[in-house]
């Protein structure tokens, strides 16, 4: 079983790092979100420092939706997918370790580069400290539930916006826990009970969310 | 099994459920109808004026009602999702589908109608409550859905990616839920709460549960309506609808 799921990651890794445009577009389209809010909202620093968790935050959930149909769109379109679906191994674990990969190629990178935004914003080091726990723990969350958006739309028409529609509302409370931990921090309370919630999310996430995509892969490729 | 006082089993086919189904409706129909008077009447005309908030509190026999029945929607539609999965019935698919529009249109309601009420009361359209701020995001899973069906050309497909999505829904709601009430009590302190209302005089809320009844006999009627439509236009290749259409032609 787990070498089931170490080769699906490894082959996702492989397939996602001979195509590194499309990772470092993910990583620039992070930037440049975060980057137009003080150019929209102005260069005051006392509220850029108050806009900073949700902003980070916010531009985190799109860069990570933008990535989704790469999940599974590529392979749906190959023919690999089908293959995956009636190999005798669990589907899904198979789609555990895609959504492991995902992680890997999205939403780490993403997390590693978000401190140095944050320094544009003048989080403070407590700040910056608790804003890369709560992305290491939320990002993945985001891979897990955006990959049931992604079986579900794959393959139709306007795909990617519907798959913004399917997803977004569902990750609210990552949104809402990620950026309160950073708050919370900010300010000087307590981010512990924030970053527990954000790994009851987690847990919960990578507990439901394979067998919930491996039911609708299975409906999408019938 | 025939010894049974119903065969429930025989109105899982559309063939046998699309009569039915039309027999209910005008019943459903005048039920709401009498409701709706009977519960407006009491609402408008007997219920007393609250001494706080003057006339204008009325508005709540719309607004409670259509917040409830826009909760209890998604969960029948949940639940007709899970049966269509487990049972791999056709009309479960169906009757979800057609109850997500008036489910929509009701947490759209509720919003509507909350706006109108908060202006006078609260001196805004909108505030970001937990209840408010639920309901909105309810609103948004009702249009994910009905998105998600609509972009789908198979409908056999549409129907059971449809089913996940929102079981997906109805285990996210409670979570969304707390989320949105805990976010809420850490970012701004109670300035406003729809909880602490004084207690209600025993007319208004008859007033308020028969309009609920309304809403909810009107709900199943436009649902059954909606599934009657639904199954027309997938089984018109049938030999049960091309004499239907025929017989009424004639």
């Amino acid at each position: 079983m787990l070498d089931l799921l170490f080769a699906v990651i490894a082959r996702d890794l492989k397939l996602a790092l001979r195509r590194q445009a499309d990772l470092v577009s993910a990583l620039f389209f992070f930037i440049i979100v975060v980057s137009l809010f003080p150019l929209g909202v102005g260069p005051e620093m006392d509220m850029l420092r108050k806009m900073a968790p949700g902003v980070l935050w916010v531009a985190a959930l799109l860069a990570t939706m933008l990535t989704l149909p790469r999940l599974f769109g590529d392979d749906y379109r190959d023919g690999t997918l089908e293959q995956l679906v009636l190999a005798p191994q669990p589907l899904p674990v198979t789609v555990l370790g895609k959504m492991a990969a995902h992680w890997l190629s999205s939403g780490l990178p993403l997390t590693l580069l978000a401190p140095v935004l944050g320094l544009q914003f003048d989080l403070s080091a407590d700040g910056l400290l608790v804003l890369t726990l709560a992305l290491l723990v939320g990002t993945p969350s985001l891979s897990a539930i955006g990959a049931i958006g992604a079986a579900l739309t794959l393959g139709l028409r306007g795909g990617g916006v519907l798959v913004s529609l399917l997803v977004l509302p569902l990750y609210i409370p990552v949104l809402i826990f990620g950026a309160g931990a950073v708050d919370a921090a900010v300010s000087g309370l307590g981010f512990e009970a924030h970053l527990s919630l954000l790994g009851a999310l987690l847990a919960g996430s990578l507990f439901f969310a394979p067998w919930a995509t491996a039911a609708a892969l299975k409906i999408s490729l019938e | 099994m025939n010894n049974r006082l119903i065969n429930w089993f025989k109105f899982a086919s559309p063939a046998t459920f699309y009569p039915l189904a039309g027999k209910m409706i005008p019943w459903f129909v005048a039920l709401s109808v009498v409701f709706g008077v009977a519960g407006l009447y009491l609402g408008m005309f007997v219920a007393p004026t609250d001494f706080q908030q003057g006339e204008g509190y009325r508005i709540i026999f719309i607004h409670v009602p259509a917040s409830w029945m826009s909760m209890f929607i998604y969960l029948v539609m949940a639940f007709w999702a899970a049966l269509g999965l487990a049972f791999n019935t056709r009309l479960s698919g169906m009757m979800a589908t057609a109850l997500a529009p008036t489910g929509a249109l009701m947490a759209f309601l509720s919003l509507w109608t909350g706006a109108l009420w908060g202006k006078p009361m609260w001196g805004t359209w909108w505030v970001w409550d937990a209840r408010l701020t639920s309901e909105l995001i309810l609103l948004f899973l009702y249009i994910g859905f009905i998105a998600l069906q609509s972009a789908i050309d198979d409908p056999r497909r549409a129907d059971k990616a449809g089913a996940v999505l929102a079981l997906v829904g109805v285990v996210n709601i409670p979570i969304i839920y707390f989320s949105v009430k805990w976010w809420n009590t850490l970012h701004q302190g109670a300035s406003v709460s729809l909880t602490k209302s004084p207690s209600m005089a025993a007319t208004m809320l008859w007033a308020m549960l028969l309009v609920a009844l309304c809403f909810w006999m009107y709900s199943i009627a436009v649902a059954l309506g909606r599934a009657r439509n639904i199954m027309l236009e997938r089984e018109r290749h049938t030999e049960w609808v091309r004499q239907l259409l025929a017989g009424k032609e004639s």
